[in-house]
């Protein structure tokens, strides 16, 4: 290891204790920018959320669903990056509710984003994970969900039921 | 050998190697006589860290962190016979690096060895706790199964749960709108760059200050800590009793952390590797997410709070965690270091371990979870093949009923116990309750034929610790 060598800065006047802080502090600003330039586009990215634009998937024909009867769907994410695989796929639970209304409801319980899974007989969503029961229309019925089923939007188009992408709600 | 010699002292002269290295290794501590074995956690909390170095670089090179291909390259992992190994030495090591920091956090807290001088030793290894359990959160999730994926879910939504930045958060985990493409790598950087970078940054601080500052001597009680004295008092303690590190203090370290690798190599073997759930399919709707071990106890306290509290325990808990993690060394800086001058300590490690043992139980049998896939009742619970019983038998389980409330054993245990219901519930009562539900019950009210009331209600008031009919025989 090397010694330290001790520079005496008092006894060699102002000039010389002058000429030191400028280059202190050329040094520390120079270092600054330098992190700067190679951190903000680097945190810019890991911070950016990739916005995707909202489209509408088709689910399937009007004459597929039944009237009254909830099943499961699934479409692909708006435009879904192409390494994503099977995590480019969403599901929801779609409702026939009449001739041209349908009711398209998000897979996550509304307490923490546990798939909820329909119970046909009983007529009831149900969660797995903390056993919030949601009725056929989404609003809650026990347990511990804050809040009713959130809904995509949903269409019928040219004979075509059609959900509108959307991002995952966070409750 | 002689050549052997030179070249090693051709070596360290242009090095400086052993000017480096000797002083480190030959520091000298004190002797800790009868817990001289409690000073080991430390360095096997290390050693268990470079067990997941060197399984980690192993598993990484096959690994493919791609939200559609994670899956399958970790399925190639498995299959293989030393992948499937490593993965196995990969995941018992995760444990062991945790119950090891766990304990070491733990000897400290007991010993006060936080105290003056050696609060930043501390708080670099309250941060590498920290460091830890993100580690071990996001190295599950990398399994990239239905665990994994709904574990980013999760996750997402109690982030959301912070106030003003909760969407971000949320979204922000995610990486995007949904989990898609962006969302695995973005945890693979983390568990694999990030949480690493910082991990050698604290722990190349934490055993700087552990040269610096010296090794804690073992409190003895009515030797408070003074600021004013105690560095004075060290150097003259190691100067009348002390040793050197290498080798009269390391061999434990050494023989401990043998230990360690063979328990967690061996168990690798002999156990294998966690399992591999189903694919990160979100349309597989048959998934009950649950968490490791490590974090059973914080997902049944979240699970059995009431309602109320939730918003404020997911934000506030963690947050209240860390704060008393951090602040305690400066709050109790010096005074005594004995644990039996400290009675507290006990009481506040026996609550810890309470809380880890007892709800990581109940996190493991999850009550609040209805048991959804619970078979129809089987004829000898029913007792009845045909007739009302029968059929309210059937509606008991196809109208969810079953996946809450047990009957003999069989069904979920979220709700009472049903098995006799007959003998503490009248039909009246039975239809109030069925029709009016609770806080964690539906209602059923518009839900059930008045056929299918009855039958219910006659299964149900069969249910008798006695029973009222003679059981047909099963043949």
């Amino acid at each position: 290891m090397t010694e330290n060598v001790p520079f005496e800065t008092e006894t060699k006047g102002c000039a010389e204790a002058g000429r030191r802080r400028f280059l202190t502090r050329i040094s520390v600003i120079l270092g600054s920018i330098g992190a700067a330039l190679v951190a903000i586009p680097s945190g810019a990215f890991l911070l950016g959320l990739r916005k995707t634009p909202q489209v509408w998937r088709t689910v399937g024909k009007l004459g597929d669903f039944k009237l009254g009867s909830t099943v499961n769907v699934s479409f692909q994410d708006s435009s879904p990056l192409p390494w994503s695989g099977v995590t480019a796929q969403t599901a929801a639970w779609l409702r026939r509710t009449g001739d041209q209304q349908f009711v398209a409801f998000s897979m996550n319980c509304t307490h923490l984003g546990c798939p909820v899974r329909w119970l046909a007989e009983a007529d009831l969503f149900m969660c797995p994970c903390h056993g919030g029961v949601f009725y056929a229309d989404g609003r809650v019925a026990s347990g511990p969900p804050p809040k009713p089923l959130n809904q995509y939007p949903v269409r019928v188009n040219n004979d075509q039921v059609q959900i509108l992408t959307s991002p995952v709600p966070i409750t | 050998m002689r050549i052997l010699k030179r070249m090693w002292e051709w070596f360290d002269d242009l090095t400086g190697v052993s000017a480096l290295v000797a002083p480190l290794l030959m520091h000298p501590v004190p002797r800790a006589r009868k817990s001289a074995w409690l000073y080991v956690l430390g360095s096997a909390t290390f050693v268990a860290f470079v067990i997941q170095i060197v399984t980690g670089i192993a598993l990484a090179s096959g690994y493919v962190p791609s939200s559609g291909q994670a899956y399958d390259s970790l399925m190639f992992i498995t299959g293989t016979s030393f992948g499937r190994i490593v993965r196995g030495i990969h995941a018992f090591g995760a444990s062991a690096m945790i119950i090891l920091i766990g304990l070491h956090a733990i000897r400290v807290y007991l010993m006060a060895a936080y105290k003056y001088p050696r609060q930043m030793n501390w708080l670099t290894g309250a941060g590498l706790l920290m460091l830890t359990l993100l580690m071990a959160f996001t190295g599950q999730l990398l399994r990239w199964d239905q665990t994994g994926f709904w574990s980013v879910v999760i996750a997402a939504e109690q982030g959301g749960r912070a106030p003003v930045i909760g969407n971000w958060l949320g979204h922000f985990i995610l990486a995007g709108d949904t989990v898609g493409g962006a969302t695995l790598s973005r945890f693979f950087a983390a568990h694999v760059f990030f949480i690493p970078a910082l991990i050698f940054l604290l722990l190349g601080s934490h055993l700087y200050l552990v040269v610096h500052n010296g090794i804690s001597e073992p409190p003895e009680a009515g030797r408070p800590v003074d600021p004013k004295t105690y560095r004075s008092w060290y150097h003259a303690l190691l100067a009348r009793d002390g040793q050197p590190f290498w080798p009269d203090a390391a061999w434990r370290d050494v023989v401990f952390g043998f230990l360690v690798i063979a328990t967690v190599v061996g168990l690798a073997i002999a156990v294998g590797p966690p399992e591999i759930g189903k694919p990160p399919d979100p349309t597989i709707i048959q998934a009950s997410p649950r968490p490791e071990w490590y974090f059973l106890w914080y997902y049944a306290v979240l699970s059995l709070i009431p309602k109320w509290s939730e918003d404020w325990v997911i934000i506030l808990g963690p947050a209240l965690f860390v704060s008393v993690l951090f602040l305690l060394p400066f709050v109790a800086g010096k005074g005594e270091r004995s644990p039996i001058r400290r009675p507290w300590s006990f009481v506040i490690v026996a609550f810890i371990a309470f809380m880890i043992a007892y709800y990581g139980s109940v996190g493991h049998v999850a009550p609040w979870s209805p048991r959804m896939d619970a078979a129809p009742l089987p004829m000898q619970v029913v007792g009845a093949e045909h007739g009302p019983v029968a059929d309210g038998a059937r509606i008991f389980h196809d109208k969810g009923c079953e996946f809450c409330h047990t009957v003999s054993g069989y069904g979920g245990v979220r709700g009472p116990d049903l098995t006799y219901a007959g003998d503490t519930m009248n039909p009246a009562q039975m239809t109030t309750r069925i029709y009016s539900g609770a806080t964690n019950m539906p209602s059923y009210n518009g839900n059930l034929t008045s056929d299918q009331l009855s039958a219910l209600l006659a299964f149900l008031g069969s249910r008798h610790r006695q029973p009222v009919l003679p059981i047909p025989e099963v043949r």
